[in-house]
């Protein structure tokens, strides 16, 4: 079973005694359970968001929904987490040393989710149904991403320094992408506005990419030739895909 | 004064043993009826399907009474019966029932719990209808009518966009009155006034609802005009259940001047001086609460109308013979002028309007807004103040595009009374039984958390807002189904129809029937009746033929 663990953020910790945040509900499918039940709990607590630094030490890669809505504070897991990490997360600090399951920074508005590890499909995409995805925050990644990052984002900025699989910032409309490894294929697809930044080489290019000009862009205090494209023309978008690969 | 209750019903007396509620220093209504809201059926399964994003953070959990529900604009059946209830409701009206899918609808309202319910039968783009009207076959037209309600245990007519929405089915529209549709080569006038001389033939309940021709475009106002026109003048049969010829459902949607949305403005004033000298007439407002909502109606062209407009996702479908319907999120966003507007221009009608009995409030749930947000709308209407301040954090345009800031009316308890409760009791001709507290009424009763002899409305209108989100008490036919806003009950919710055949078709129109059964229709004449056992708990009303 997995573990829905909506209530871990330092906004629900702050203000609550030790054995408060022990009692915190932690939902396994419809079974209410205490946090406490499954985590051994120990440290000190404040009543201000923004001096709670959680740290889960160890891999939990079937706890889903850590640090949902997130406003402040840090939050750091030693290890793996599950699905929805950082989901709607306004702001503060998330950092997972290991890899994120699916839908890790959903319908995010601000703050900072760094993923070390790889993260999964729909990093930083919308949730099923809304046309308003990512709104705002960063999303770092330290290894490759899966299919459909940045999906129906409109503002933020999502960074991946391996690679990304299909459709990377599918209906995008604002926002930034970058991927600094290979992009699988259909990068921005339907995409009507915002920008992609494709360092590396793109598999399977959409047609309704048209290319603009030659130029130059500086990344991390790197210097890029790259080639502009605007797309997708199939929706009438007016995105912009910087590709450097060859 | 005290209020007894006995078997359901509003009681002279009651025996010293029955149950006391102390209502004292509180306000205390009969209960609340929504006189058109798009709460069951197939549609507003479209509009629930279509938008999970709706329900992601608006879900309740179970209790030992109730079950789990979710959504905000578009809430899940059993949130639906729940929601109502908290807020004093005790019965709700599903204003759009296509016919070949009444089943479905009927299954839905089987499982909204606690609220009386009764759906309108869609009959303004019904082929047979175009068709009787046409050639003139009155009393053909009047059997057909009293079968389809019969067939589809429907409560009253119901015309959606009259014409407008088969004329969708060639692609086209028709926009104005006189418009003819495609094929069958009548227009909306002639519908509206051939189904009213039926609706009144047949001495229904209530009178025709009628959803205008080309709702929501600038300078539509004029479409409105000519169709209140139409039946001036005119009289139901029998004025003891009620006064009105026709209701005209969200009117607000039916009051707009300008040409563009750019040079969009307030019509309302036209159309609520018309109502003022129509008494024959009603409305139902249909607020705009401003708010991220579902639009869902059988007026097809429209929301593909209101697609191209906003772009986000659109649901489209076409019932066969019947009807058309759509559906498009929308949000009603107060940066945007339209919409502050549009939120202006409703409450301008029902400031305008003389008599709160013949205005309603409702926001066409959930077109203009969802049914929650009643108690904000009570709240603006009871304090000038209140509107004033909502104004002003509107789009810079809106002000001069609009009345509201120079209408200083403000409505009391009683007012508010009238448009939620009796008005909308008599203009669906249940007035003897529903929307008041006197004997031998039900015993729907409403017992609100503020004291109007300490708190002032006008100035407090938070307060009159949380004082109607959730009732002290909400009491439906006796039962005791909310206390403090925690349902205690399971109700005994009753789904209200009507059947007008006086036990008898005829022959010549079920033949009729028959062959557009064989030609035409997907499922065969015998699978197309509603049966008996899908109305939950049916209160049949049989008027007598005049």
């Amino acid at each position: 079973m997995y573990l829905d663990a909506d209530n871990v953020t330092p906004d629900h910790f702050a203000g609550k005694t030790l054995d408060e945040v022990r009692a915190v509900e932690i939902f396994e499918g419809k079974r209410t359970y205490a946090l406490g039940d499954y985590f051994d709990v120990s440290g000190e607590t404040d009543p201000d968001p923004n001096e709670i630094g959680i740290v889960i030490d160890g891999s939990v890669p079937k706890v889903k929904y850590i640090g949902m809505k997130m406003s402040a504070g840090r939050l750091l897991v030693k290890g793996s987490v599950g699905m929805y990490v950082g989901g709607w997360m306004r702001g503060g600090r998330l950092r997972v040393n290991g890899d994120a399951d699916a839908y890790a920074g959903i319908g995010m508005e601000g703050g900072e989710l760094v993923v070390d590890g790889n993260a999964g499909d729909y990093l930083g995409a919308n949730y099923r149904g809304d046309w308003r995805g990512m709104k705002g925050g960063k999303i770092i990644v330290g290894g490759n991403a899966g299919s459909d990052i940045g999906e129906f984002m409109i503002a933020g900025e999502i960074v991946v320094k391996g690679n990304a699989d299909l459709q990377a910032g599918i209906h995008a409309n604002g926002g930034k992408i970058v991927i600094e490894g290979d992009a699988e294929s259909r990068v921005g697809a339907q995409m009507t506005k915002g920008e992609i930044v494709v360092l590396g080489n793109i598999g399977y290019w959409l047609p309704g990419f048209i290319y603009q000009k030659d130029d130059q862009i500086e990344y991390g205090g790197t210097q890029y030739a790259v080639k502009v494209y605007k797309g997708d023309r199939g929706e009438g978008g007016k995105g912009i895909l910087y590709y450097a690969g060859a | 004064m005290d209020i007894a209750i006995s078997d359901g019903k509003i009681a002279g007396e009651v025996s010293s043993a029955a149950k006391v509620i102390d209502a004292s220093g509180k306000v205390v209504m009969a209960g609340g009826i929504d006189i058109h809201a798009h709460v069951a059926g197939p549609k507003v399964n479209v509009g629930r399907i279509m938008r999970p994003e709706d329900k992601l953070f608006h879900t309740s959990r179970r209790s030992n009474m109730t079950r789990s529900g979710g959504g905000f604009s578009v809430p899940s059946v059993f949130e639906t019966g729940y929601v109502y209830s908290k807020m004093g409701y005790t019965q709700v009206n599903e204003a759009a029932m296509p016919p070949l899918l009444a089943r479905h609808t009927h299954e839905e309202i089987q499982d909204t719990p606690l609220v009386d319910q009764s759906a309108y039968t869609l009959l303004g783009n019904n082929w047979l209808v175009m068709e009787y009207i046409k050639r003139g076959e009155k009393d053909k037209l009047n059997a057909f009518v009293a079968w389809m309600l019969q067939a589809t245990k429907g409560y009253c007519v119901k015309l959606v966009n009259p014409g407008g929405s088969e004329a969708w089915g060639w692609g086209m529209n028709c926009v104005n009155v006189s418009d003819p549709v495609p094929y069958f080569d009548v227009t909306p006038s002639e519908i509206i006034a051939g189904l009213a001389e039926a609706n009144e033939a047949l001495n229904l309940p209530t009178s025709i609802h009628l959803h205008c021709n080309n709702l929501g475009h600038p300078g539509n106002y004029e479409t409105t005009i000519e169709s209140i026109k139409l039946l001036e003048g005119k009289l139901p049969k029998s004025r003891e259940a009620r006064d009105q010829i026709i209701n005209f459902a969200h009117m607000q949607f039916h009051s707009y001047g300008g040409t563009t949305w750019k040079d969009f403005e307030s019509e309302s004033e036209k159309i609520a001086d018309r109502i003022n000298k129509n008494k024959n007439m009603t409305v139902d407002v249909g607020f705009v609460t401003l708010d991220e909502t579902t639009t869902m109606t059988a007026d097809g062209p429209m929301e593909f109308y209101l697609h191209n407009t906003n772009h986000l996702k659109w649901a489209n479908s076409d019932i066969e013979l019947e009807t058309a319907a759509g559906v498009v999120p929308y949000v009603y966003s107060p940066k945007i002028h339209v919409c502050g507007i549009q939120w202006a221009i409703g409450l301008e009608l029902a400031l305008m309007i003389d008599d709160p009995m013949q205005a309603f409030i409702t926001t066409d749930h959930p077109n203009a807004g969802p049914f929650r947000r009643y108690p904000r709308i009570i709240s603006w209407l009871m304090s000038h103040q209140a509107r004033l301040d909502r104004l002003e954090t509107l789009h810079k345009w809106v002000p001069d595009r609009v009345r509201i800031a120079g209408i200083s009316r403000v409505f009391d308890f009683y007012d508010v009374a009238k448009m939620t409760r009796a008005g909308p009791a008599r203009a669906l001709g249940l007035g003897e039984m529903k929307g008041h507290l006197g004997v031998g009424a039900d015993a729907d009763v409403a017992i609100f958390d503020y004291n109007p002899k300490t708190m002032d409305p006008t100035t407090d209108p938070a307060g009159i807002e949380k004082a109607f989100q959730k009732t002290a008490y909400t009491i439906k036919g006796g039962d005791i189904v909310v206390i403090d806003g925690e349902v205690v009950s399971k109700g005994n919710k009753r789904t209200i129809w009507v059947d007008a055949t006086n036990g008898l078709t005829d022959p010549a129109v079920m033949q009729d029937i028959d062959k557009k059964f064989l030609r035409f229709y997907s499922v065969t004449m015998n699978n197309y009746p509603v049966q008996d056992s899908y109305v939950h708990n049916g209160l049949t009303i049989k008027p007598e033929a005049v």
